[in-house]
Formats: structure tokens, C-alpha cells, sequence
């Protein structure tokens, strides 16, 4: 895979030289690259505090680090010498869906979740020309693939415990040996037979698997359950509506904020009962502070109905939420949105650091929303520090930070029967799930976003399941200052955009890696595949994949001691399946609307299935 | 959640639909289009899905007749043959001297796209006549939305005061911003806490996943539901507990919601000499359209073309 022949020899003794390098061999303990104190970081700011130790040499865990913040300290591959990069090798999956998620990497294998029917396919990095190590084949239940929302995508996997973890679209979680590909254990976390999914990656605290589950659109309830990573036995569940034994509220929950204060509001912001069908899904991503030994989600848009049939805020549904690791237990809470009307999930990332905020180190959580505003909490209380737009948005102007609570335009609300135009960002958001990176050497965040408005006007003559009902005409389109995507650079001391890389023809819907090389890597829709400079934003490179990107790129070391880069190209997801020949340009309904915003897709690129390995 | 014994419960239930999937999964293999077979050494040992792989050309056995259908969606489909939609299809396919042949596909978000638009079937045999995605035949009934009751409560306007004290059922559909009609006329009148929630895709695993709601009025947990009105006809004839069902009037609500809905088969954009067809053979052969309809408890009202659109 590294080279043509000969090159074998020396990765033998490149893998021996490894044992004493701990920055090619990765080395940490426990289930990835964790450490419980401050990682060092060279070059990192001094106002800059890590909470859990970045990816190295190997790449274990969905996001690299427990933070979230899809760092890596490998510096080899740098901005003098990023335009040298070439493919090293590439490979299918076999499967032409969207490949959101990313590769993991570990004891020079890499491992790949494939969308449905979600194999899993391990290369022996040390024997590139041979056979596959092993292809695991779980077969996920087919009928899953008519209940998914947005395409079939799958997250990513995490490894744990001699384990590679994922879960399936059929809602069941599997734990596979990483060395001989033989099933573990298999536990099923929903029914698809109500609408549930699982399309997000599962993260491992200690001896937990915690995975959430998809299906907001379909009236499922949403939650985290904790697993047992020895068996997959169930050891609790965290709904995100309902009472508040439900949703683990207790004498430990304390929410900042009055408007996220009082008892079982998760039933009493509803209509009677509606909790029930209430969505408010897990279907991002989950990051861990082991210090405070509290995990960070965001949960998905309320469930099911319009708006004007859920009088209430809706709780918990976009919402953020700390838990205590081990039990369960909610720590916090903090509705960005209460009663959506834009089906903005705040499912995204939430990115752990130190910084230095108001003259004093503070303990942040950095939420680039789904709604236009990166949001900056104090991830011990839910405080909201601040909240600002990287994106053209009118929803909402401004937040109070002494309530927590939006300036919202009421002109800007979707009602039925009312036609509301220009609404930015779309129900697609100002970014979606694909997660931004963070560099403790620029003390920057980057954001892969979108610019995107819509129409919304609720009308056309549907049906399903033969009943006939009212459908909603939405249609999106390029926002003001006509570019649709922008790598974002973003300051969440200042709050402000240091700077931005526009992508005018297409959304970014990739997720962005950042070097200690101080490189930052994303890709595009049409299939480029980017590194820029992570100071300047400079374009040091680019190369033009089989097709559009959606994954998320990863960095590591081989065993032959060098860099390597991987990313996935494989158009689809919710705005990448306009790609699709199956979906028509020409269709309205087609991917919720989103047609109007991606018409020009199929123009720049085809569903692939191509990991792309890249090296110098 | 669930508990693990009421999952148990209906282990049954899902054993035997899963059968029926199984058997479903037979029923629609169809030779795999040729890029496939071609696709790399990884992708050999895969299984192809369709989701993102150019449609199949249609099929061109001018002997058959393909329709893409619910298999488990009483009253009108099932892999049994046993609904109404079934019993047109079988009508439809006899009359043009064509073997009837099944597509089964859940009647999910992206069914026509997955089914007729992919080139899997020649029609769908129930669709809103207003229904953009696909080209609609002439109309061939018109429902409505009813209330269904226990004998006696004798609802029919959504401006009865009694509601207020009422439970009511509604089906919901899934998909952001939509709603059936009577969930936004319940809205509009600040009924939303008398208002239970039932999917209208219910529990797959069982047979009828629609008839849930209705059960649910016969069992006295809510004191009406206002649902479309094949599937209350039907159920409501079947319950062992005397049900009533009345049409929503008027059938326009005052913001201009419709209640009633013109039916037509849907065949795909462009296919005019065959949905020509079909219109021809909807007119030859209304008496027997409707008879099936009577059979099977639909409310048929009149005054066909006012329909949303």
C-alpha cells in the first residue's frame, strides 16, 4: 500500500524502530488517546489547556480525541511541504452511499464502517498487497434502509477493549475483535419497526459504550443508553423527553438558566403526552471531559408534528446536555432553541478545551450550531459565554446571555398556511453533523459550513403509508453573497471569523482535521480534497477525488514511521444524496427540499466508494 | 421504552412479519444491473444496494404488470392479496390481459422514488390525485377524514364544544413540517392537549400497524379518532365494539384545510399512452371499482374535484 515493492523490508524494521518512538507508535492507555491530565502539545498557546490528550500516531476514536476537537500532533506534513502530498494508495468499500464518518486506525490496521449494510473492513497496513485482513459482514436488516432519513450513512466506529465498536442502521450496536473479525457481541438498542435508527458513531468511556439513536422524523423518543463493553448489556438509558426519572434529572442537575429550570419538563413543555413522540435523537456526536468525567451531546429537532401542534418549548429537543459518564445522570441542560420551527437539530459537535476567557482559564464548550451561532458555554454550569453568527442568519439577531435565550424575528417562524420566505439558515442549518476541527497552536476553530435560506409554505397533497395529508413545499437556495459553502476560522475567545475559505458552488459537508503541521484538511462536494494553511487559510494543496467528499479526514502514522493522511470519497448524505441518479433534480420532495440548494450536483460528481490515503 | 416482556410479547408477531419480508425479498429479486457485477475485488463479496445505483430499465415482459405495494398495510395492501388496493390491482391487471406482479416496498418517506420513479413497477395503484412526483390517473374515489367514535357520540365538526373534553387520536406522518389535516385543525382551535399521537407507520412487526388507533377508540383509551377514512372503514366494521364513523364536516375547513381527498392510480412522469389507459379502464369499469370500495367500508363521499391541490 506504501510504495510499490520492496518497501516491505523496511517496514519491518520501522515497526520495531516504533517501540521506542512513542510518537509513531501511539501509545496511550485505555480505549484511545486518552490521559485524564493536560496533554502536551508543542507549540500549543499558553492560554490553551487540553482536557484529554489528541490522536498521535494512531487514530482510535470517532473525533481522534475524547474533546472533540479532531486534533492530531503529528507535524511531519507541514505547510512547506503540503503541497507535496500525493495518493499513496486507495481502495472500495464496494458500497456507493454516503461515507460520512472516518477510518480508525490502530496496531497498523485501518478500519472502515462502510454506509449500509455496514461492513467492517480492516487493511493490514504491513501487507498492502495482500488480502484484506478481514471484512466483517453484520447483515443489517434491509428494511432499515426505507426507515432512514437521509440516506444510509454510518459514523464511524471506536475502538475499545481489543474491540472495534459501531453501531448499525437497524438500530443494534456491534462490538467485532479487531484482530480476527469475529462478532463479540450484538445488542439491539431500538426497533426499527417504530422508526428507530442508528447512523451516529458510539464513543467508549472507561468500561460504557454510549450510542443515541436516529429517527426524529419518525416519532421515536430520543436517547443515550449506556452499554457494557464486555457484553453489550444495557446499563442505563437517558431519554431526552419525558419525566424527569426518564431523563436522569435529579438532585444533581443543575441548569444555569431559568427557562431550563423546574420539574419534568419534559413533559410539562408539551401538549399532554406528545413527550412520547417527542424525537429530540441523538444522532452526532458525543465528546467526554475525564476530568469532570462528564459526557456532552446535542440532541435533534422535536418530534413529530409542525410546530403549531407542539404549544411549548419542546424539551429536551435541541438542546445540549451533560451527563455523568458512569451513571447517566444529567449534570445540566441548556434548549438553544425551545419549540423549533426549523428543524434545527443541535446534534453537532461540542468541542472540550481550557481557554483563557475574561482574564481567567475557563472550562469551554465550543458549539458551532446548526442555527447560524457558534456557541461558547462553560461546560461545568451551561453558562452561555457567548453566542455569535458565522453564517447569514435572521431566525434570530442576537442572544441574551443573562437568560440564555434568542432574539427571534417572529416573521421568521414557520407557520401552516403562512408563506415564509427567506429563512437562513435552512432546515439543513448554517452546518450540519460533518464536525469542525480545533488547533491548540492557532486557538482557532474550523468550521465546515453552509449558506443556505429557504421558502417554506405548507400545501402540496402528500401521502404515505396510503393516507393522503398536507405536505410543505420548502425550497432552499444559495444564500446572500451567493457563495454556498465556507471553511470557517473562528475565534471562540473573540467570538468573531479571523478568517474564511469560500467554496462558492457547493456546501463544505466534510469534516475538517488540524495539524500540528499547521495544516487543516477538509474536502467538497465536487470532490477536492483541501489543505490549507491553518494561520492563513492559504490553499497549499488540493487533489480531485473519484467524488464528493462527506467524511471526515484522519491523520497517522504507517508503519513505515511516515504521515499519512485518509479521507473518504463518497457523495451522499442529506444534501449529498441529490448526487444520486435516483434522486431527480426535477422532483420537489426529493431529499426534503434540499434539491433547490444542490441542482448542480450531478454536474461534479457520482456516487463513489473510494478510501484515499495520501503521504508525501 | 418497551420493556423486554412486552417486546417478548409481540416476538411472534415480528417472527411471522419477517417471514413475510423474507418471502418479500425473494418475490422482488430482480437481475442486478450489469455496473455492479463490475464494481472492484472489495465490492465482489458485497451486497448492492439501490439506493444510489442508476434505476433498472423497465421491465419489458409486455405480459406482466407490475405494482408497487405495501405488504403489510390493511386495508389496502398486504403480500396476501387481502386489500383493496390488491383487489384493484388484480381488476386492473386481468383487464389488460396482464400477470399481475408485485413489487413490495414499505409505504415509507421516498416510496415512489424507490419503487415506481426507480423503474420497479408499472404503478401505484392508490395515490392523492393532487400528488406532484407522480402522473395521476382520473380520480376513481373520493374519501375523507372521518371521526370515529363509540356508538352514540355522533361527532362530525371540529367545532363541537364537547371536544374540548375529549381525547382524540390522530395519525402522524414522518416527515418535518407535515402534518394530516385534522392535527393542524385541532391545532388551530388550541385542542393540542386533548390530542394523542399514533404514527401512522405503527408497530411494523404486527399485522396492520394502522389499525392501532382504532383500537385504541373500541378500547376507551381516547373517545374518538379523526383518521383517513379506508382505514377507519374498514377497522371500524371489524371491531368487536359497535363504532360509528362520520365524515368531517364541512370538508373544508374555514382556513381552506381539505378533509377530502380524490384517489387516483400513479404511473410514472411521462407514461401518458398508459396512464391513458388506465383512465379508460377507471371509466369501463367504475361499477366494479366501486363495489370493491363498498366491500371494503370506504366512505365514499361525492362532489369529486374538490380535493386539495
Amino acid at each position: 500500500m506504501y510504495g510499490g515493492r520492496g518497501h516491505r523490508v523496511f517496514s519491518t524494521v520501522l515497526v520495531l524502530a516504533c517501540v521506542v518512538l512513542p510518537a509513531c507508535s501511539g501509545k496511550t492507555s485505555g480505549t484511545g488517546a486518552r490521559s485524564g491530565a493536560s496533554a502536551i502539545v508543542p507549540g500549543a498557546l499558553p492560554n490553551i489547556r487540553l482536557v484529554a490528550d489528541v490522536s498521535r500516531g494512531e487514530w482510535r476514536i470517532p473525533a481522534g480525541d475524547d474533546g472533540n476537537l479532531r486534533y492530531s500532533a503529528l507535524d511531519t506534513i507541514n505547510t512547506s511541504n503540503a503541497k507535496d502530498l500525493h495518493v499513496v494508495t486507495t481502495f472500495s468499500t464496494g458500497i456507493p452511499n454516503g461515507h460520512e464518518g472516518q477510518p480508525l486506525v490502530f496496531n497498523n490496521t485501518m478500519y472502515v464502517v462502510t454506509p449500509y449494510p455496514n461492513n467492517l473492513i480492516a487493511v493490514d497496513l504491513t501487507n498492502p498487497n495482500g488480502p484484506l485482513k478481514f471484512i466483517y459482514e453484520p447483515h443489517t436488516d434491509p428494511r432499515s434502509v426505507g426507515i432512514a432519513c437521509c440516506d444510509v450513512v454510518n459514523r464511524g466506529a471506536a475502538y475499545a477493549d481489543g474491540k472495534i465498536i459501531y453501531n448499525l442502521l437497524d438500530a443494534h450496536t456491534v462490538a467485532v475483535d479487531a484482530e480476527t473479525g469475529k462478532e463479540v457481541w450484538r445488542a439491539r438498542v431500538g426497533d426499527i419497526n417504530v422508526g428507530e435508527t442508528v447512523t451516529g458513531a458510539p464513543i467508549v468511556v472507561k468500561d460504557k459504550v454510549l450510542v443515541g439513536n436516529s429517527g426524529g422524523e419518525l416519532g421515536v423518543r430520543g436517547y443515550v443508553a449506556a452499554l457494557d463493553v464486555k457484553s453489550g448489556r444495557e446499563l442505563w438509558r437517558a431519554f431526552n423527553t419525558g419525566p424527569d426519572a426518564d431523563v436522569k434529572i435529579g438532585p444533581g442537575f443543575h441548569a444555569f438558566y431559568q427557562k431550563d429550570q423546574g420539574k419534568d419538563l419534559g413533559v410539562t413543555s408539551w401538549p399532554s403526552e406528545q413527550w412520547k413522540l417527542g424525537g429530540s435523537t441523538v444522532w452526532g456526536w458525543i465528546s467526554y471531559d475525564p476530568e469532570t468525567n462528564l459526557i456532552y451531546y446535542g440532541t435533534g429537532n422535536p418530534g413529530v408534528w409542525n410546530p403549531d401542534l407542539r404549544p411549548g418549548d419542546n424539551k429536551w429537543s435541541c438542546s445540549i446536555i451533560a451527563r455523568d459518564a458512569d451513571s447517566g445522570e444529567a449534570k445540566w441542560a441548556y434548549q438553544v432553541t425551545a419549540h423549533d420551527a426549523w428543524d434545527y437539530d443541535e446534534i453537532m459537535e461540542n468541542m472540550l478545551v481550557d481557554m483563557d476567557y475574561g482574564g481567567r482559564m475557563r472550562k469551554l464548550l465550543i458549539h458551532p450550531g446548526r442555527t447560524g451561532f457558534v456557541y461558547v458555554l462553560d461546560r461545568e454550569t451551561g453558562e452561555l459565554l457567548s453566542a455569535e453568527t458565522f453564517e447569514p442568519t435572521n431566525w434570530a439577531m442576537s442572544y441574551d446571555l443573562k437568560t440564555g435565550k434568542p432574539a427571534e424575528d417572529p416573521t421568521k417562524r414557520t407557520r401552516y398556511g403562512v408563506v415564509t420566505q427567506g429563512i437562513c439558515p435552512s432546515s439543513t442549518g448554517a452546518k450540519d453533523v460533518i464536525p469542525s476541527a480545533f488547533s491548540p497552536r492557532t486557538g482557532l476553530v474550523y468550521i465546515p459550513a453552509h449558506n443556505t435560506c429557504m421558502d417554506y409554505e405548507g400545501t402540496e397533497a402528500n401521502y404515505i403509508a396510503g393516507t393522503p395529508y398536507l405536505g410543505a413545499s420548502v425550497k432552499m437556495y444559495v444564500g446572500p453573497g451567493g457563495y454556498q459553502g465556507e471553511l470557517v476560522a473562528w475565534d471562540p475567545v473573540r467570538a468573531r471569523k479571523m478568517w474564511s475559505v469560500k467554496e462558492d458552488k457547493f456546501p463544505v459537508y466534510s469534516g475538517v482535521l488540524a495539524t500540528a503541521g499547521d495544516v487543516v484538511f477538509y474536502g467538497t462536494m465536487d470532490g477536492w480534497f483541501k489543505a490549507i494553511d491553518a494561520r492563513t487559510g492559504t490553499e497549499l494543496w488540493k487533489f480531485h477525488t473519484s467524488s464528493g467528499i462527506v467524511g471526515n479526514p484522519i491523520t497517522y502514522t504507517g508503519p513505515d514511521g511516515k504521515q499519512y493522511v485518509a479521507i473518504y470519497s463518497g457523495i451522499g448524505g442529506w444534501m449529498g444524496a441529490v448526487a444520486f441518479p435516483s434522486i431527480s433534480i426535477d422532483d420537489p420532495e426529493a431529499a426534503l427540499g434540499v434539491v433547490g440548494a444542490m441542482k448542480d450536483i450531478k454536474k461534479y460528481t457520482a456516487p463513489g466508494s473510494t478510501v484515499y490515503v495520501f503521504g508525501l | 421504552m418497551s420493556s423486554a416482556s412486552s417486546r417478548r410479547a409481540i416476538l411472534f408477531a415480528t417472527i411471522a412479519a419477517a417471514a413475510a419480508l423474507a418471502a418479500i425479498a425473494v418475490a422482488n429479486r430482480r437481475p442486478a444491473p450489469a455496473a455492479l457485477a463490475a464494481a472492484g475485488p472489495i465490492a465482489a463479496p458485497l451486497t448492492p444496494i439501490t439506493a444510489a445505483v442508476p434505476p433498472p430499465p423497465p421491465l419489458h415482459d409486455p405480459r406482466d404488470l407490475w405494482v408497487c405495494a405495501d405488504p403489510n398495510n390493511m386495508p389496502f395492501s398486504n403480500a396476501k392479496g387481502q386489500g383493496f388496493e390488491n383487489r384493484i390491482a388484480k381488476l386492473v391487471a386481468d383487464d389488460l390481459g396482464r400477470h399481475l406482479r408485485y413489487f413490495w416496498e414499505p409505504q415509507r418517506r421516498g416510496f415512489v422514488r424507490t419503487t415506481l420513479k426507480a423503474g420497479n413497477c408499472d404503478v401505484v395503484i392508490g395515490v392523492p390525485s393532487a400528488y406532484g412526483p407522480v402522473e395521476a390517473t382520473r380520480p376513481y374515489y373520493q374519501s375523507t377524514y372521518v371521526f370515529v367514535s363509540r356508538r352514540g357520540l355522533g361527532l362530525r365538526s371540529f367545532d363541537d364544544p364537547r371536544l374540548s373534553a375529549l381525547l382524540i387520536g390522530i395519525q402522524i406522518v414522518g416527515e418535518d413540517y407535515e402534518n394530516p389535516p385534522p392535527a393542524q385543525a385541532l391545532a388551530s382551535r388550541h385542542l393540542s392537549d386533548n390530542v394523542r399521537g399514533f404514527t401512522v407507520y405503527g408497530d411494523y412487526s404486527r399485522a396492520a400497524p394502522q389499525r392501532t388507533v382504532i383500537d385504541a377508540v373500541a378500547a376507551g383509551r381516547i373517545d374518538t379518532a379523526i383518521v383517513w377514512g379506508p382505514l377507519a372503514g374498514y377497522f371500524a366494521s371489524r371491531s368487536r365494539v359497535p363504532l360509528d364513523i362520520t365524515p368531517v364536516t364541512p370538508s373544508v375547513d374555514r382556513s381552506g384545510l381539505p378533509f377530502a381527498f380524490e384517489i387516483s392510480m400513479g404511473v410514472r412522469p411521462g407514461a401518458i399512452a398508459f396512464r391513458a389507459q388506465l383512465d379508460d379502464l377507471i371509466e369501463r369499469r367504475e361499477p366494479e371499482i366501486q363495489s370493491i370500495l363498498r366491500h371494503y367500508g370506504v366512505p365514499l363521499v361525492e362532489g369529486a374535484g374538490q380535493a386539495a391541490s
